[in-house]
């Protein structure tokens, strides 16, 4: 049932026409499971096959058909219980679930009802503030994808594709534990990075990977619970936060206006921003739900589950809590290195025996804005992680100075070349010779002696202005500490 | 040579090996005997010319010393079984034209195995019925007439095409399915052996499907020893069926020993239901008594539950059946009937393509699925499908067979019992429960009845211990000395 323990935090309430409201959100989650072949049938999964190519007869539904249980399928499942802290059901159950329609084959889904193979889990929330938020999972279950049926393709006929047929999908049920649009979107990133360090899920919800139905309703603060609404198969985290934010202020305006909430799925329409109403609850399916005698009950062994659970990686929160204690990151720079594993692993190779602080700066300054500038992904990073560390050496060394740095981390991803050739190459070899920075000086001091005079009787600011000088005439390689001790010292003389 | 036809699988098998005839004369002369005996209507598909050159091919392996164990016998397969390029109906206009890509698990088995396939066999419509009136394609005449009546009778049902073509000698065997007793019943109304294995000992891949927890298919024969054999080709493991047993196949054939000595015998007190024949109580009593006199031990058992088994089963199979045959839909094989929407042309497909038995239990299926009745109908059936199995494991602490008649009455005339279905579905009550237990269950033919029709008996096995009913068959078989023949034929 929709019932929520989450205690009521006023800064998450938003403001109607007359006075405060609160958002409640569960949200549903399809993912599908990244498997070779399909749930109950030996036929491919490959993304983007021409129509119809990757079917067997099970799939289509065909006479005298019988499911054969994927077992990477339930390995994957099990593995995602236990990445989400959850209960694993030792015995679930497959059932059908019972409507027509032209792209589901055999007129029911196979799905788990009563008996999911996984139960009660959770999951912790990294907020854009640093601050986290556990939200609580319902349920896991294993469950067939339909096909897809194709409107567009002929004026008077649909054609159906049934490659997506009969693929593992795992359906996870959210506790209605979120409050705003922004815990929603947190909820679905820090789900897709889970999934992705378990090679559960690509999550990639572009092609329909992961996809996501909202449940949404408003309440007074403190009141019970309010009428849902349900948006169906929303395909990205953006449009996600949108339709929340659109549902939610609709349901407020009936409300207050003196309507009520229907009960009802709705769609969202990502050109406008908005939703609509797709079919009310009256219309609503009466989905028969019975055990597929087909397939027996699913027992799990034991050793299945601990092998699996031998076999966890580190996960987000782990990794995280390592990168704080280990590294003295902060809880966002932490929770930014780690969303993805294969970033984490390249600031873990930056990290290493260097500067955590300065290699997290580079990382996710630097490093991130270079990459998205050239739409690459971290593991197509024309800087290695190596050649990163490579450059934090010089800077730990006084080779280069900070600034340097910059302009030596362009050239690096330029020209491909490491840090040391690119400093040696251009001469940018910063100046620690303290007389040649004294000469300098000297230079610079004699040439404007009147600023000088100007800056003994009080004028402080025009220290920068010598510094600035010296920069100018030693092309920036002056190391600036020794620069500015000894400016000071001559200046004070 | 009209005697081919009267040859058992056994028999005709040593034939062979010994180059007494040749397969296709085996052949041709079952090809000759559907010919003649159409009127039957007892088979929707006939495959003469597939079943000749397979016959041929098997003179081939057998004059090469090769062969296996079915080698060059001509039978027919129920059309309930998919087969590979060779149009499957289950006798239903819904399937029109319908011509599997693939091959069943068991048909395949018994090609390997050497026999030669005549063509495939009329049934009720989705194997829904016990008097094979629900064909799409006509009932299927029994080739039993009673003395001094020459009305057209039923063959019972479902696997009546199988039971009428096995018992008029149009082919040396056939395969059946059994749902509630579409194998057994059949096999009793017309004088010849059937043989529902344990749930699970046959594969049900390629068999379209009524019931799916309850479906089983077996050997519907001459003989014991000839159903033995056949099941042996039958049975296994098959991964492509996840409720097929993963059990090893033991020599049926090797059980039939002849040797009962103090075997215990179960009769069940409650099956001496009202309004049953004498003639039928009669000859129960004679199988007891043929046991006996070969050593074996006859015990009263109870079994209570029993009188649920009807209802239990007809909220079961339709409720499995009204999701098996949703399939059927128009979209991507048999029949469309098309409509100006997409459900237009479901309801115009389905209701053209069905007929009243299969719309009636789709409907109840439905119905006793649907929100608010699931527990009061289909869960308490779970249950009482619990208890029901578990009359028969306490029984079986005090036995090792169970004898009961295969059915209440003897065949019927084609147009009886057609206004009400609940008298139809009584000729499954001894039957069903074997199916709701997941049981093996076979039917001998013991007798005839005082104008002259079949009458079995049926012996049921402990799970997955058919050899013992074989054994317990074998004599009872022998005991009767069932030598009648129809007289259509």
């Amino acid at each position: 049932m929709f019932t929520s323990d989450v205690v009521m935090r006023e800064e998450t309430l938003i403001d109607g026409r007359t006075g405060k409201w609160e958002i409640i959100i569960g949200l549903e989650v399809h993912a599908q499971v990244t498997t070779q072949s399909k749930l109950f049938s030996g036929a491919a999964t490959a993304f983007g096959a021409d129509p119809n190519t990757q079917v067997s007869p099970v799939d289509a539904g065909f006479p005298g058909m019988l499911p054969v249980i994927n077992e990477i399928a339930v390995e994957k499942a099990v593995k995602t219980g236990l990445g989400l802290n959850a209960v694993i059901n030792p015995v679930s159950v497959f059932d059908r679930k019972n409507y027509f329609y032209a792209d589901l084959p055999t007129g029911y889904q196979i799905s788990q009802y009563q008996q999911p193979i996984v139960g009660k889990g959770r999951l912790v929330l990294d907020m854009p503030d640093g601050s986290t938020r556990e939200v609580g999972v319902t349920r896991l279950h294993l469950e067939q994808d339909a096909g897809k049926s194709l409107h567009d393709q002929h004026p008077s006929m649909t054609f159906v594709d049934l490659n997506r047929a009969g693929v593992a999908l795992m359906e996870i049920v959210s506790e209605p534990d979120m409050r705003t649009a922004e815990e929603a979107g947190a909820y679905l990133k820090k789900l897709r990075s889970i999934l992705r360090y378990l090679g559960t899920c690509d999550g990639n919800m572009e092609e329909g990977s992961m996809r996501c139905d909202c449940n949404v309703s408003v309440r007074r603060p403190g009141e019970p619970l309010g009428t849902r609404n349900e948006i169906k198969n929303v395909n990205s985290i953006r449009f996600v936060m949108q339709a929340i934010e659109y549902e939610s202020r609709r349901q407020v305006e009936v409300l207050e206006e003196g309507g009520t909430i229907r009960q009802e799925t709705r769609l969202f329409d990502s050109g406008r921003g908005i939703t609509r109403a797709m079919r009310s609850k009256e219309e609503a399916h009466d989905y028969r739900y019975f055990p597929d005698p087909d397939l027996l009950p699913l027992v799990l062994d034991p050793a299945l589950i601990e092998r699996v659970r031998a076999s966890m990686p580190e996960l987000p929160d782990g990794k995280k809590a390592r990168f704080i204690a280990d590294f003295k990151l902060s809880p966002y720079d932490a929770g930014v290195l780690v969303a993805e594993q294969s970033t984490a692993h390249f600031f873990e190779v930056v990290a290493k025996g260097r500067d955590a602080k300065l290699a997290a700066n580079w990382v996710t300054g630097d490093l991130f804005g270079a990459l998205n500038k050239l739409g690459l992904g971290i593991e197509a990073s024309p800087i290695s992680a190596e050649a990163l560390g490579g450059l934090i050496d010089l800077i730990a060394d006084d080779t280069i100075s900070g600034k340097i740095a910059k302009d030596v981390f362009a050239a690096m991803l330029d020209t491909g070349k490491s840090a040391g050739e690119i400093v040696e190459s251009q001469g940018l070899r910063q100046v620690t010779d303290t007389g040649a920075i004294e000469k300098s000086i000297d230079e610079i001091l004699a040439a404007h002696t009147d600023k000088v005079s100007q800056y003994r009787s009080g004028k402080d600011k025009l220290f920068g202005f010598f510094v600035g000088q010296v920069m100018k005439a030693t092309a920036g390689k002056a190391n600036p500490a020794l620069l500015n001790e000894l400016l000071r010292k001559k200046l004070g003389s | 040579m009209s005697d081919f036809t009267d040859l058992t699988l056994a028999t005709a098998r040593a034939g062979l090996a010994a180059r007494k005839f040749s397969a296709v004369e085996l052949t041709q002369a079952h090809v000759s005997a559907i010919e003649r005996n159409r009127g039957l209507n007892a088979f929707i598909t006939e495959t003469p010319d597939k079943a000749l050159a397979m016959a041929k091919a098997s003179d081939e392996r057998l004059a090469r010393g090769e062969g296996g164990v079915l080698e060059g016998l001509p039978i027919a397969i129920k059309d309930l079984f998919c087969t590979k390029d060779i149009l499957t109906t289950a006798a239903s206009h819904i399937l029109d034209g319908f011509k599997p890509p693939y091959e069943s698990t068991i048909t395949q088995k018994l090609w390997d195995a050497g026999a030669n396939c005549l063509g495939k066999l009329n049934l009720d419509e989705f194997a829904m019925g016990s008097s094979n009136v629900t064909s799409h394609y006509g009932p299927v005449i029994n080739p039993w007439t009673k003395a001094g009546d020459n009305r057209q009778l039923v063959p019972g049902g479902s696997s009546g095409g199988s039971a009428a073509s096995v018992a008029a000698r149009l082919a040396l065997a056939a395969t059946g399915t059994d749902t509630g007793g579409s194998i057994r019943q059949p096999a009793g109304f017309c004088g010849i052996v059937g043989l529902k294995p344990t749930y699970g000992r046959c594969s049900r891949w390629g068999v379209v499907a009524f019931a799916s927890s309850l479906d089983q298919a077996g050997p519907m024969t001459r003989t014991v020893e000839d159903a033995a054999i056949m099941l042996g080709v039958m049975a296994g493991h098959d991964p492509k069926d996840s409720t097929s047993a993963p059990m090893a196949v033991p020599d049926f054939r090797a059980a039939l020993t002849g040797d009962i000595r103090g075997l215990r015998v179960g009769i069940p007190k409650e099956y001496r239901v009202d309004g049953m024949p004498a003639e039928i109580e009669a000859l129960w009593q004679q199988g007891i008594d043929w046991l006996k006199d070969a050593g074996a031990v006859p015990v009263e058992i109870s079994l209570p539950m029993t009188k649920h088994a009807l209802p239990t089963y007809y909220i079961i199979a339709p409720a499995e059946a009204s999701a098996n045959l949703s399939r059927y839909d128009g979209v991507r094989f048999g029949l469309r009937v098309p409509g100006a929407s997409l459900d237009e042309m479901y309801e115009n497909t389905r209701a053209a393509g069905f007929g009243a038995e299969v719309k009636r239990r789709v409907l109840i299926g439905a119905y006793v699925l649907s929100a608010g009745y699931y527990d009061a109908y289909y869960l308490k059936a779970q249950r009482l499908r619990t208890l029901i199995a578990r009359d028969f494991d306490q029984a079986f602490e005090k036995c090792d067979v169970i004898l009961t008649p295969t059915a209440p009455s003897a065949a019927f005339a084609i147009g009886e019992k057609m206004d009400d279905p609940l008298a139809m579905y009584l000729n499954d009550v001894f039957t069903v429960p074997v199916n709701l237990a997941g049981l093996p269950g076979m039917s001998v033919p013991a007798g005839l009845t005082a104008d002259g029709l079949p009458l079995g008996l049926q012996i049921i096995g402990r799970a997955f211990d058919e050899e013992t009913m074989i054994r317990a068959a074998g004599v009872l078989e022998a005991a009767a000395g069932f030598t009648a023949k129809p007289g259509r034929a």
